[in-house]
């Protein structure tokens, strides 16, 4: 299916202007999620070595490596690292940012200034975070509960919750800048059922930025203030409800899921047409299943505290919101799967990624049942089966969307061609050492092994070392695309404007893009992913 | 009449991201709208919680309200009001094209803003001196303590919340007015007046529900 092309053509993003100054200032919103690439990739890595920490821990029984207290520390640092500044920005401000303008058909975004704002911010957040845990870290794990995270804990958690709450503020304009360019920057005949999937993913992701994460800014800022300050805001001595801070944080953090989430489907949701060469079936159920989710997502965040105290009525009404989130997810699975069904399918590395993130998504999703069940979830609550269920989502299916899409659009970012053998070896080996590390713990949990422990019972320890081996083949794993992606750029073979044959505006522009994308203004006249009306131009290429 | 009429340069204006004023000036609107809907929610999770502690403490609420000065924070509201009377004007100014009148009703908004910020410290000075600050050797003689202390966490975190956004709205103001001034801004092109409007309008509006709260509980005490 691929094919090689001349090399690329002289004038394009990367080179019309040169030098660190260029980047630094740039609005260019190609350029920005360059940014956001190369800065999430750092972080991801911080996060890994939190996380290998807490697995070469967990080996032996007694927890030989470090105190339990460091473990602590692994475990916070490893969360708060991983989910504000990796997961959530993950998709949206890099392939967001790179595709968005170029798939409706625009020069750029609506506020490009706010956009490279954006970068700072994330930027000023991570450092105020990366130097807490420099200065010798955070104990009271990502969620930051009271009263642990206010009166109880002596790390620096207000620096690291003023990390998250500076980084916030990217988030909310990167989602304001998203709905208004959706809204407002579309091209000539783009009506909203020719979009992409994505372009809907990614605006129902924005809705939540911009209506959920002020709730978390405020949240944090109420614990900073209780901690500076010493009153109670959520402290019981004083009056105050520490049940409250778990509702207003989780009424951030469970549409957060979605944050993370969402975006990864509209990535599989262009993976899966492309390879099949099919239209993707079910286009509009599909995009209004994003605005399902996002909407619902708002509801369920009481299954976070089935056991913590809330009333029998509240729990059984938010165990049965968080069940109506299947169907949308649902429908969407049913829908990519219909899509492969009769494909002339070509087995390039996006697709494996994307048929990964299918199956592993409904694992993830499926054990999401289990614990949105109130009898179930009391007895696995806070054990391994939670830490497997969210990782199955987050890792099996985010970060596999996210490498997929990386992959499926490098020859655009770059205007060059990855080494597909070498791809296709690395997607296979993440996702075996991925099950390898995560499906053991759906068994430790489901046996009793809680989480945040840094010791636990002799019985439990041929399946750490399983979890612990899969997850240095994951390791590997994510190294090699780091290696070969960060090769190609320089020494990939010339990709050409549409190397994969695929539709969508994006493809229909050299590789790399011209600064403003394109040279004349595209008008639209198919519907996407139109692969019938397109087989003529395709086939001829 | 002696008022210039100034057009605003609107090529001079349009951003290279846009095609046409028309369409900068649609997103830069819904942009604003947007963003003030992330703010309602900002503000929002401050109400939520004042709410939960004022239905678990509604007695000591009412109490604690009884220290707030109905006067000083009545004033206020006018003032703020009357702030917003002048912006709506500022607006209308704009977009005939009115720079001179634009140049005045900018500048009364932002001394009236001013005067605001001027009564607001005042009444943090006062509290101060009663003793009505929490964490700075807070006391009371009602009989529920904490909750007293959380009334007035609570009236320090959101009136400071709000006051931190009049001081950002006043500075956007003087940023406009100086643009009125080098006559950028004009008939054809005053989207940035309008949305700096709607900005200073939001917060006009959160005061009013700020006064509700928490002046007027301990009324019906007096």
């Amino acid at each position: 299916m691929l094919q090689t092309v001349e090399a690329p053509v002289s004038h394009n993003y990367l080179n019309e202007h040169q030098g660190i100054r260029s980047w630094l200032l740039t609005t260019d919103h190609k350029r920005v999620g360059l940014l956001f690439v190369a800065s999430i990739t750092g972080f991801f890595f911080i996060g890994s070595i939190f996380a290998l920490i807490m697995r070469l821990q967990l080996l032996s029984p007694d927890g030989l490596l470090v105190s339990a207290e460091t473990y602590n520390k692994m475990f916070s640092m490893h969360g708060i690292t991983m989910v504000w500044f990796f997961l959530i920005p993950s998709i949206p401000n890099t392939l967001g940012n790179f595709l968005i303008p170029m798939m409706i058909g625009a020069k750029d975004v609506a506020f490009p200034r706010l956009n490279l704002l954006s970068w700072y911010l994330f930027m000023l957040g991570g450092i105020v975070a990366l130097f807490a845990m420099l200065r010798g870290g955070v104990d009271s794990g990502w969620t930051f509960y009271t009263p642990l995270s206010t009166t109880y804990s002596t790390t620096y958690v207000t620096a690291a919750a003023l990390g998250v709450f500076i980084s916030g503020f990217g988030s909310i304009i990167t989602g304001m800048n998203f709905i208004t360019t959706i809204h407002r920057m579309r091209a000539p005949g783009l009506t909203w059922f020719r979009l992409p999937i994505f372009i809907w993913s990614m605006y129902a992701t924005s809705l939540i930025l911009v209506l959920a994460t002020p709730i978390l800014a405020i949240t944090l800022l109420m614990i900073a203030v209780e901690r500076v300050a010493q009153i109670g805001i959520f402290d019981p001595a004083l009056g105050g409800d520490p049940i409250l801070f778990q509702h207003m944080f989780w009424f951030y953090s469970h549409p957060a899921v979605y944050i993370m989430v969402l975006p990864g489907m509209g990535v599989i949701s262009e993976l899966v047409p492309a390879f099949s060469r099919k239209p993707l079936f079910g286009y509009k159920a599909v995009a209004f299943a994003s605005l399902g989710i996002a909407v619902v997502g708002f509801l369920v965040w009481g299954h976070h505290m089935f056991v913590a105290g809330q009333s029998l009525y509240s729990g059984l009404v938010f165990s049965f919101l968080s069940y109506l989130v299947a169907i949308p997810s649902a429908i969407k699975v049913f829908n990519w799967t219909a899509t492969l069904y009769k494909g002339s399918i070509a087995w390039d590395t996006p697709l494996i990624y994307a048929v990964g993130f299918i199956g592993l998504f409904t694992i993830g999703g499926m054990t999401g049942l289990f614990l949105a069940a109130i009898g179930l979830d009391v007895h696995v609550t806070d054990t391994y089966f939670v830490i497997a269920h969210f990782h199955y989502i987050m890792v099996g299916g985010t970060v596999l969307a996210y490498l997929g899409g990386l992959h499926y659009w490098w020859p655009k970012i770059t205007g060059r061609l990855y080494p597909e053998g070498l791809a296709k070896i690395s997607a296979l080996t993440i996702f075996l050492g991925f099950n390898l590390t995560f499906f053991p713990q759906f068994v430790l949990g489901y046996l009793g092994m809680p989480r945040r422990y840094a010791a636990y019972p002799p019985e439990f320890q041929i399946l750490n070392v399983f979890s612990t081996a899969g997850a240095s083949i994951l390791g590997v794993g994510y190294i090699l695309p780091l290696v070969y992606l960060t090769w190609a750029w320089k020494y990939g073979k010339p990709a050409g404007a549409n190397p994969w044959r695929a539709t969508g505006l994006e493809w229909k522009t050299p590789s790399p893009p011209p600064v403003h994308n394109f040279e004349e203004v595209p008008v639209v006249t198919n519907r996407a992913y139109d692969y019938e009306a397109m087989k003529e131009e395709l086939h001829l290429v | 009449m002696s008022e210039t009429i100034a057009t605003g340069k609107p090529e001079l204006a349009l951003r290279e991201q846009f095609y046409t004023t028309e369409q900068q000036r649609e997103a830069t609107t819904l942009g604003m709208w947007v963003f003030l809907a992330s703010e309602v929610m900002f503000f929002g999770g401050l109400f939520l919680a004042y709410t939960v502690y004022r239905s678990g403490h509604a007695i000591a609420f009412d109490q604690a309200s009884r220290d707030m000065s109905v006067i000083l924070g009545g004033m206020n509201t006018a003032v703020l009001i009357t702030s917003s009377f002048t912006m709506a004007l500022a607006v209308h100014a704009a977009q005939r094209g009115h720079t001179r009148a634009l140049g005045w009703f900018l500048l009364a908004t932002i001394l009236i803003g001013l005067v605001f910020l001027g009564i607001k410290f005042t009444e943090y000075l006062q509290h101060y001196w009663e003793h009505k600050a929490p964490g700075l050797d807070f006391q009371t003689n009602l009989t529920d303590p904490g909750a007293v202390e959380m009334f007035f966490v609570f009236y320090f975190l959101m009136t400071m919340l709000h006051a931190v956004h009049m001081i950002i709205g006043i500075g956007l103001l003087t940023v406009l007015l100086l643009r009125t001034g080098l006559l950028t801004l004009g008939r054809d092109y005053h989207s940035p007046v309008v949305i700096t409007g709607l900005y200073w309008h939001f917060v006009d509006i959160v005061w009013v529900f700020l006064f509700a709260i928490f002046y007027l509980p301990g009324l019906h005490l007096r």
